[in-house]
């Protein structure tokens, strides 16, 4: 991998593109060898430094519980380190659904950065993969999720465990996008100010936000930023890179990016391979509403239609009983339960 | 008079192990050993009568004679080293963590194959909770592939199974295969900080190939969880056990079916509060093992 032409001025940040593994949820994990090349081709070129790719309930997520890959997450490991010229390929990674082996079977594919996510109050459980990605010689991020779910001074701590464990950078993810302007620069401000290594952030589209909260979490201070192609992503969607970088353009933040060729791996690549349209509609919104983690919209929506009841009551339900990422068979329960009270309501009536 | 034995591990699981051990006429419990003599479990301990060393492993192999079966509740890399001094000693091992050195008991299904095995391991708190319910589906019908999403509230959750959530995920896995008769086996664990605290949750998802007879696979279900509910009293069927058509691209090959088992572990909140059934579970299932080893080694004598 050879360095970025030393000629071009300084980033202000640096923009990892998930498009290949948050994206994942949106095609119900449907990716096949020539989209992931496309896709990574587009993006080098574009100027992206770092490319997520991986199941998108993160290495080893292909599962009953959050649906089988299509092509094995290696397979498109593989193609994309294959594919890129200069951005280096991630992986993400959930303790409690991958292990350290799949980390090791990635890095010798050629993958040089870890992402090792974990819900924001659980961070001492990821010790044993950090330490691992860093003797492995990869870069290793700690990524908090579900930060809307955690006060500012709880993510602080948070991150500095993560940092006490080796993480070269931390993240915060605002995986159900729930959380508004002023509470995203609340808590960049906070764990900026608490730790000596950059911060990063996740941004989700359920409250239409993801823009301008990735630009005031920057002003914050955070020097990492997520997005993904088109926006394709989990929920209402992620952060979209494209316009990310055009409104960067705008503001006289260089986000190393052009944004034009973002917005024709938008529109040629990303978009033509959507199932459905990345926008705010009724179940999007009420994710970011009632605080749910993106990736439950659809297989809530599956779930609907197979014991016939109301999406937006099992998103709802979710809400209340303070699902966490990952619980996706709480789905299951919610709509078997919703379907038992319906019927014991028709019999009485 | 029962079989004396000591817990190695004042943490959670030796502390709720301590008072389940204390209701046993089959066993009788010596020692709570521990390493922190300020840990509460020790305290505890010292509180009801029993012996409450603070140096740990040392303190059986100066009272090599004091007790027949060690119970092991530290976590998988003490344990590696506690196997090898116990079976110096000539005491029998039932391990609660991780390490899997012994073969891997799950009562319902297994509990006479072992009994003179001088270790035997306890698997994991899933998989004592979900691995009935895959023999109860393989036992009717071929389980190509099977899967168990745990969840337990994180106050349940100490700081053993923090640090060793890859082995949680593994030797779970494994005693879906080897012990629930799944080809393929898979385990993955969340944590949730919610309050106040969930009871502990498993889901067991096993598909089923064409030509499965889908009320078979409910009956079996229902008559294994009563097997456990036998001796965990709080073990239930959050819902009747569905069926959803797929078709499904398992990793053991395409099946038009599979079967949802949704089942809740409420604690009999002998050391924890009542959500914490992750604890109990391993607990019963522990002492139920001992209770076997010592009926069967007075058989044997």
């Amino acid at each position: 991998m050879t360095a970025i032409a030393t000629d071009a001025p300084a980033r202000d940040f640096r923009l990892i593109d998930s498009t290949l593994r948050d994206g994942s949820h949106a095609i119900s994990h449907q990716y096949e060898v020539p989209q992931v090349e496309a896709i990574v081709r587009g993006l080098d070129a574009a100027g992206v430094q770092v490319i997520e790719v991986a199941h998108g309930d993160g290495l080893g997520g292909s599962s009953f519980n959050y649906g089988f890959s299509k092509v094995s997450e290696l397979e498109l490991v593989e193609a994309a380190v294959n594919a890129t010229t200069n951005a280096q390929i991630a992986c993400l990674l959930v303790p409690g659904i991958g292990t350290v082996d799949d980390l090791r079977r990635v890095r010798d594919l050629g993958v040089g950065v870890a992402r090792i996510a974990v819900h924001c109050t659980e961070a001492d459980i990821t010790e044993q993969h950090i330490k691992i990605a860093k003797d492995l010689g990869m870069e290793a991020i700690g990524f908090l999720m579900m930060a809307h779910m955690n006060t500012p001074e709880g993510l602080l701590q948070q991150a500095q465990l993560l940092v006490s464990y080796g993480a070269d950078t931390i993240y915060i993810a605002d995986s159900a996008g729930a959380l508004t302007t002023n509470e995203v620069r609340a808590r960049v401000a906070e764990i900026v100010g608490g730790i000596n290594i950059p911060l990063g952030v996740h941004a989700h589209q359920n409250l239409q936000l993801a823009v301008a909260n990735s630009i005031a979490a920057y002003e914050e201070g955070a020097r990492n930023l997520d997005g993904t192609s088109a926006g394709l992503g989990a929920g209402a969607g992620n952060c979209p890179t494209e316009i990310l970088a055009a409104v960067c353009e705008k503001n006289g933040i260089n986000s190393g990016v052009d944004p034009l060729a973002l917005m024709d791996v938008a529109e040629e690549i990303t978009r033509p391979l959507m199932p459905r349209a990345q926008v705010v509609d009724r179940a999007g919104l009420l994710l970011g509403y009632a605080g749910v983690y993106g990736s439950f919209l659809l297989h809530a929506q599956k779930a609907a239609e197979r014991y016939g009841v109301s999406q937006a009551d099992i998103l709802l339900e979710l809400g209340a009983r303070k699902a966490v990422g990952g619980q996706e068979d709480m789905i299951i329960d919610v709509a078997v339960e919703l379907a038992r009270k319906h019927a014991a309501a028709e019999v009485t009536s | 008079m029962g079989l004396p034995v000591a817990i190695i591990g004042s943490g959670n699981i030796g502390t709720d192990l301590m008072y389940k051990l204390g209701r046993s006429d089959k066993l009788d419990l010596v020692a709570l050993i521990g390493i922190d003599p300020a840990s509460d479990g020790l305290a505890r301990a010292r509180a009801l009568g029993y012996e409450a060393p603070a140096n740990g492993i040392d303190w059986v192999s100066e009272n090599p004679d004091a007790v027949k079966i060690v119970f092991d509740a530290t976590s998988a890399y003490v344990h590696v080293r506690h196997a090898k001094v116990l079976a110096e000693l000539g005491i029998t091992a039932v391990d609660l963590t991780p390490a899997a050195r012994g073969p891997k008991v799950i009562p319902p299904v297994n509990l006479m194959e072992h009994l003179d095995a001088p270790n035997v391991n306890m698997v994991t708190c899933g998989g004592q909770a979900t691995t009935p319910m895959v023999a109860a589906v393989s036992r009717v019908t071929r389980v190509p592939y099977a899967e168990m999403v745990s969840t337990v509230s994180s106050k349940s959750a100490g700081p053993g199974t923090r640090q060793n959530i890859d082995e949680f995920t593994r030797t779970t896995s494994k005693a879906l295969e080897e012990i629930g008769g799944a080809e393929i086996g898979k385990a993955i664990i969340i944590l949730n900080p919610a309050e106040p605290p969930i009871l502990m949750r498993n889901t067991v998802f096993c598909g089923l190939p064409e030509g499965t007879d889908h009320d078979a696979v409910r009956e079996s279900v229902i008559s294994m969880v009563a097997d456990v509910a036998a001796y965990v009293p709080g073990y239930r069927l959050k819902q009747e056990p569905v069926i959803e058509e797929g078709p499904f691209n398992t990793p053991g090959g395409v099946v038009p079916h599979r079967v949802v088992i949704l089942l809740e572990v409420e604690g009999a909140g002998d050391y924890l509060p009542t959500y914490a059934g992750n604890l109990d579970i391993m607990t019963a299932a522990a002492v139920r093992v001992g209770e076997a080893i010592a009926t069967h080694q007075e058989v044997t004598a």
